[in-house]
């Protein structure tokens, strides 16, 4: 019998130097700065790129090795989801609220982001960094695809999920996230990773996805908790890959730190008012709750960030300018945004509603300071108007904040009976703003937010001049199926319904 | 000191990789959420391959980790034998 001799494996970090590294070379038809010429411009100063090292290691092998396990067991759990009535296990139908915000507002930002991956990945001088930034890069187009993958199922059955790629486009409030990745996009390469592989990953990603995914476990969504922690198990490598990229600009060359902290004080403030719209999915879509969005800001933003930055501190990197206020705020905006997005429900192309007593019992448990005290008023004003036939619609049109493009819904840090609005003059034109944090940023780039395609004055261009009827065809929402109260509508119908003949034999 | 921490899915594949991680990791804190278990410690967490090994009955890659892998805080350093966490501060 012949003996098998085990042929010798690479070790982790000779695979690495020779699969990633060894793949560079040294340009001689052109110079560096004409096949780079992007690396410059923004002032970043690198002298060796060698220095950066991705620390897990991971080569392109193991890379389509373990993503291919992971569309496996994903793929494994979607099938069983449509094959078992998934879309009758959920705990209650206004669940699918969250589910639609998500697909319009999140699912095209990951493909955005693939997009962004790709260009800097290629428009980054040193091997490493282009190796992991084109991982990235297939892993956002891969999480877009899961997504719209995993909820297609639900848009047999119910309304709103149809016609995602227009509202991308067209709605009001998606806007927020679309204006916050073309901004990223429209950056030089090394802001956009200070802007998603850092601020959006490392820092707000995990208040997105562990909490909320969690959460659609703990409500029968077993599609949305599968693409959502297959997702997420990227986000590990590309919270790091942020964390190894702002690392590698700050020991590279001190001249950095001061560009570095402009953008981190940008991107935080432009990251936690898009994260406002899961706030309200949080505390108020999920019919059952694993925590409140207070208590996930304290673990992934206070604890978590506060590590992050009291880490960084060695090069000289403080806390992010507007850091107070987004505090002063977090018990304040998840009930700020759903009584905004409650009032211009018709607008919407997913359901609202009043919470009901349970929940406000809930709510006011979760934020003792300000739920009783400001918001649960409010609530208790719109059910008298619900019950009396006359339902509270703001058909006023909201004014926009210039940088973030959320209406002006928001109060003032320390007075939250006031309402937070700033204004900038600019040129001849009047700019609006939501808060402090985002008039500066606006401050500091006035050129490029002058130029926003903003929705509210989209509507009153041609073609539509402010028709409502022409708007909602041209955004592809469906008037009295996709929009308004989850109470009477058509998905509360066939929920109740579907749910009956799925348990029951009559 | 700042935390750091890991979180795996819940499944017959993390729990002895759970269970290997607090035995290499006494003062570590585990909590389990719907569908996830998030394993906390002060400063420093490591993930050895030759304790999920042991507690696995099997030869284990290191890298399989990134399957169940849902977040994790810290400065990430992987080597063959383990894959260790920490904050400097």
């Amino acid at each position: 019998m012949e003996t098998k001799v085990a042929k010798k494996k690479l070790g982790l970090k000779d695979r690495y130097k020779l699969l990633t590294r060894d793949l560079g070379w040294e340009p001689s038809y052109h110079t560096k700065d004409e096949v780079f010429p992007y690396v410059k411009y923004e002032g970043i100063k690198i002298h060796d790129w060698e220095k950066w090292e991705d620390p897990f290691r991971l080569t392109m092998d193991a890379y389509w090795k373990y993503q291919a396990e992971k569309e496996r067991k994903f793929y494994a759990i979607i099938d069983a989801h449509t094959q078992n009535n998934g879309h009758l296990n959920l705990t209650d139908a206004r669940y699918l609220s969250a589910l639609k915000l998500f697909l319009q507002a999140i699912s095209p930002g990951e493909y955005a982001a693939g997009k962004g991956f790709a260009r800097v990945g290629r428009e980054f001088g040193g091997v490493g960094t282009q190796v992991a930034c084109q991982m990235q890069a297939l892993d956002e187009i891969r999480h877009a695809q899961t997504q719209i993958h995993a909820m297609s199922n639900y848009n047999r059955y119910y309304n709103g999920f149809h016609s995602f790629a227009d509202q991308r486009d067209r709605m009001w409030y998606t806007s927020v996230p679309r204006s916050f990745f073309d901004d990223a996009m429209s950056a030089g390469p090394f802001e956009f990773m200070i802007a998603i592989g850092f601020s959006f990953e490392y820092v707000l990603t995990n208040l997105l996805f562990v909490p909320f995914m969690s959460g659609a476990a703990y409500n029968g969504d077993m599609a949305t908790v599968t693409f959502g922690f297959s997702a997420q198990s990227d986000e590990a490598r590309h919270m790091t890959l942020g964390l190894e990229c702002i690392k590698f600009m700050l020991e590279q060359d001190p001249a950095n730190t001061p560009i570095v902290q402009a953008w981190i004080d940008k991107w935080f403030w432009r990251g936690f008012r898009v994260l406002g719209l899961v706030s309200a999915m949080m505390d108020y879509m999920l019919p059952k709750r694993v925590m409140s969005w207070r208590e996930a800001w304290n673990i992934y933003g206070v604890e978590n960030g506060g590590a992050l930055f009291t880490d960084l501190a060695r090069y000289g990197i403080r806390i992010p300018k507007h850091w107070d206020d987004a505090e002063k705020a977090v018990d304040h905006m998840s009930h700020q945004f759903m009584l905004a997005l409650y009032q211009w429900n018709f607008g919407t192309c997913f359901h609202t509603w009043i919470p009901p007593e349970p929940d406000m019992e809930w709510l006011s448990s979760k934020y003792p300071n300000t739920f009783d005290k400001y918001y649960r008023p409010r609530w208790e004003h719109l059910k008298k108007l619900a019950k009396e036939g006359k339902p509270f619609k703001n058909f006023g049109l909201a004014k926009l904040c210039q940088t973030c493009q959320l209406p002006i819904i928001f109060t003032e840090p320390d007075d939250p009976t006031m309402s937070c609005h700033r204004e900038v003059d600019y040129k001849g034109n009047k700019y609006h703003f939501c808060s402090d944090g985002c008039q500066h940023i606006f401050e500091n780039e006035p050129e490029k937010y002058v130029q926003a395609w903003l929705p509210m004055p989209a509507l009153f261009q041609e073609p539509l001049k402010g028709d409502l009827g022409a708007w909602m065809n041209w955004t592809s929402l469906i008037d009295g199926k996709d929009n308004g109260d989850y109470v009477g509508s058509q998905d509360e119908r066939n929920f109740q319904q579907w749910r009956g003949l799925a348990t029951t034999n009559t | 000191m700042s935390t750091v921490f890991i979180a795996l899915q819940a499944n017959e594949e993390t729990r002895p990789i759970i269970e290997a991680i607090q035995l290499d990791n006494p003062q570590a804190v585990v909590e389990r959420q719907p569908a996830m278990v998030k394993i906390n410690a002060p400063g420093r967490l490591i993930v050895r391959k030759a304790t999920i090994e042991e507690q696995i009955g099997r030869a284990y890659d290191l890298q399989e980790l990134q399957i169940n892998l849902i977040t994790l805080s810290g400065n990430v350093d992987e080597d063959d034998e383990a894959l260790t966490l920490h904050w400097n501060a």
